[in-house]
Order: C-alpha cells, then sequence, then structure tokens
C-alpha cells in the first residue's frame, strides 16, 4: 500500500497542473455577484442629464465600460449591437478615463449600441465597480442586482452560451 | 600673468560649484520624477501607506504590488489609499474597501477561509506524511539479511578444510 503513494501523489500534482493549464488567470471572481449595483451619480456623455443605478431600477441592463483608447473594445463592439436589438433590455455605457471628445467621436466611427451612456473621466465608477481591465461587461437584474461579470471583450460565444441565456431568464424573473 | 591665473582659479571653482550642484541635485531630481511627493500628516501614517501599497496586488498586471507596478490602476488605487490613509482610515477598513470591489486576489496574503484551507494546510498534511514515511522507512527492520547456509557453501567448506 505504501509504496503506491508517490504515485498518487505523482497523479494529484498532474490533476493540478492539468486544471492550471484550463484557467485563465485574468479572469477572477467578482465579490459583486449577487449584490446591489455599485452607486454612481454621473452625466452623460451628450447633455447634462444625469444617471444613477436607481435610473435603470425596474428594468434589466448591461453596463459595459468601455473608452476610445482601449482597442479590444472594438473587437466585442459588433456583440454590443447585436445586444442592442434585444427587446427589454437597456444598454448602458461606461465612458471610462476618457476624453469626452474621443468617447463621441468613437460612438460617431464605430455607432452607438448603448442607449445610455454616462462619461466618468476619473475613473471613480471603475473603481467601485473593480474594473482592472477595459473593457467588462456587468449584467443587472430588475432589482439592479449584479447578476454577471464578464472581463474582456464578449466574443460571439460568450454571446450565444451566456449572455442571451442570462438576459432571457432576467427578463422572465418577476420584481 | 596674475590675471590670468585669477581667471583659471575662477574657472576651477566653477567646475567644483557645477559638480557640486549636480551631485546635490541628481537624487532629488530623481525621486521627484518617479512620483510627486506625498505629504502626510503623520510618519504612522507614512509608514501605512507604504506598507499597504506593498500588501495589495495590482490586478492588472497580477505579480507585482500596488508599489512596483506602473500600470495605470495601480497608480489609481495607489491615490485610493493615499486617500484613505489621510482621512485616517485603518488598515482593515482599507483591504475591507479593496476587498469589496476586487476580491480576495487583491491580497498577496490570502485570508485563511473554507476555500484557502488546502493552501494554508496542505503543506502540513503533506509534511506529516512525509515525516509518517521517514520514520516507517527507519524503524522498519534491515531488509538486508545474513545469506542462509546453502549446500554449495558446506560444500566449499568442507573441501577448505580437507
Amino acid at each position: 500500500m505504501w509504496k503506491y503513494i508517490p504515485l498518487i501523489l505523482f497523479f494529484g500534482l498532474v490533476g493540478f497542473l492539468a486544471r492550471g493549464l484550463s484557467l485563465d488567470p485574468s479572469e477572477l471572481p467578482s465579490p459583486l455577484i449577487d449584490k446591489p449595483a455599485p452607486t454612481f451619480q454621473l452625466q452623460s456623455l451628450f447633455d447634462s442629464s444625469e444617471y444613477n443605478p436607481e435610473s435603470f431600477t425596474g428594468e434589466v441592463w448591461l453596463f459595459n465600460v468601455w473608452a476610445s483608447w482601449c482597442r479590444a473594445c472594438i473587437t466585442e463592439h459588433p456583440e454590443l449591437e447585436k445586444l442592442n436589438k434585444i427587446e427589454g433590455l437597456t444598454m448602458v455605457g461606461l465612458n471610462h478615463k476618457d476624453v469626452l471628445d474621443d468617447g463621441r467621436s468613437w460612438l460617431n466611427r464605430f455607432g452607438n449600441p448603448f442607449d445610455t451612456v454616462v462619461f466618468d473621466q476619473q475613473g471613480s465608477t471603475g473603481i467601485n465597480y473593480g474594473v482592472y481591465g477595459v473593457p467588462e461587461t456587468f449584467i443587472m437584474d430588475k432589482k439592479g442586482v449584479v447578476r454577471y461579470k464578464h472581463i474582456g471583450p464578449i466574443s460571439e460565444e460568450d454571446l450565444n452560451t451566456i449572455l442571451l441565456p442570462l438576459i432571457e431568464q432576467l427578463k422572465a424573473e418577476q420584481v | 600673468m596674475v590675471n590670468r591665473k585669477q581667471q583659471t582659479v575662477v574657472h576651477v571653482l566653477l567646475i567644483q560649484v557645477c559638480v557640486m550642484l549636480f551631485v546635490l541635485l541628481m537624487p532629488a531630481s530623481s525621486a521627484h520624477s518617479a512620483e510627486t511627493v506625498l505629504k502626510f500628516d503623520s510618519d504612522e501614517q507614512a509608514a501605512l501607506y507604504l506598507r499597504l501599497t506593498e500588501e495589495f496586488r495590482c490586478l492588472k498586471c497580477q505579480n507585482q504590488n500596488l508599489a512596483d507596478s506602473n500600470a495605470d490602476l495601480a497608480q489609481d488605487l495607489r491615490n485610493e489609499i493615499y486617500d484613505a490613509v489621510i482621512n485616517g482610515q485603518s488598515r482593515d477598513e482599507i483591504a475591507d474597501y479593496l476587498v469589496a470591489r476586487y476580491g480576495d486576489f487583491v491580497l498577496y496574503r490570502p485570508p485563511v477561509k473554507r476555500v484557502t484551507y488546502l493552501l494554508w494546510f496542505g503543506p502540513f498534511v503533506l509534511l506529516l506524511f512525509a515525516i509518517i514515511g521517514g520514520w516507517r522507512l527507519i524503524s522498519s527492520k534491515p531488509t538486508i539479511t545474513a545469506p542462509e547456509p546453502s549446500e554449495a557453501l558446506e560444500d566449499a567448506r568442507r573441501r577448505l578444510n580437507e
């Protein structure tokens, strides 16, 4: 029995290492999941109207953190356009640590997939949302609770396998 | 002649002053360029700030702490920590603030809780196994025993005695 111990330990180690290979170290679990969306009070990118998380209470809303200096944001832009077509989903963009005119011209150039875009030059809202890599996407339910966080650009696969089913589920939930 | 000698002395003096200024200003200017100098109300606050920036991880560049990292995010978080320290917040309050936003991973030293039991106590379990294994190895009876007297050996002895 005792002579098999090293063999068992060896395969245990191999198992851990194999698992480690398939994990993405940049994807960290967010402590915000199932917590109320952190509050903010931000001005629109386009006019002087102000928004906070309560502005979207009663709606399923997607909160996408983007910037004109962010290359990966261009990659995920087509997926945001697809999300924009979903009925009953409010698309909110957070223009993170950007210059007002740069943010506006980025949307003009690629198209604006958002219903509302709020502007945060200082990036303090980003800190409250634990943003460390732009783009990041949060999905909030009708009560304003964070239900999902996606780090990095949304791929077509992410959209079809994770986001769409979750959004349908959240839409069906009663407030 | 005298005039020229005076000139040389003045030149040498000028060079000396330049070198002195250079030596005196060099370390100061390099320290300034790295980061604007932060002002604290007390030495305790400065020490806390330094300790905290070394204690938290920069999530953008995960193998660096906030003090080491040049990433934009690290600078923002250093500013947050600075403001919190100046406002008199304690280490635990600041840690809670960061963990609530970025998760346990922001701590270089992971907290002891159920998901990290294996991480914290696993090595000691392995050590226990090693001690038990080693003890068994040492205390077990030696496997090399004297060869049994065989017929061939008896035969050889008999021949020698002949």
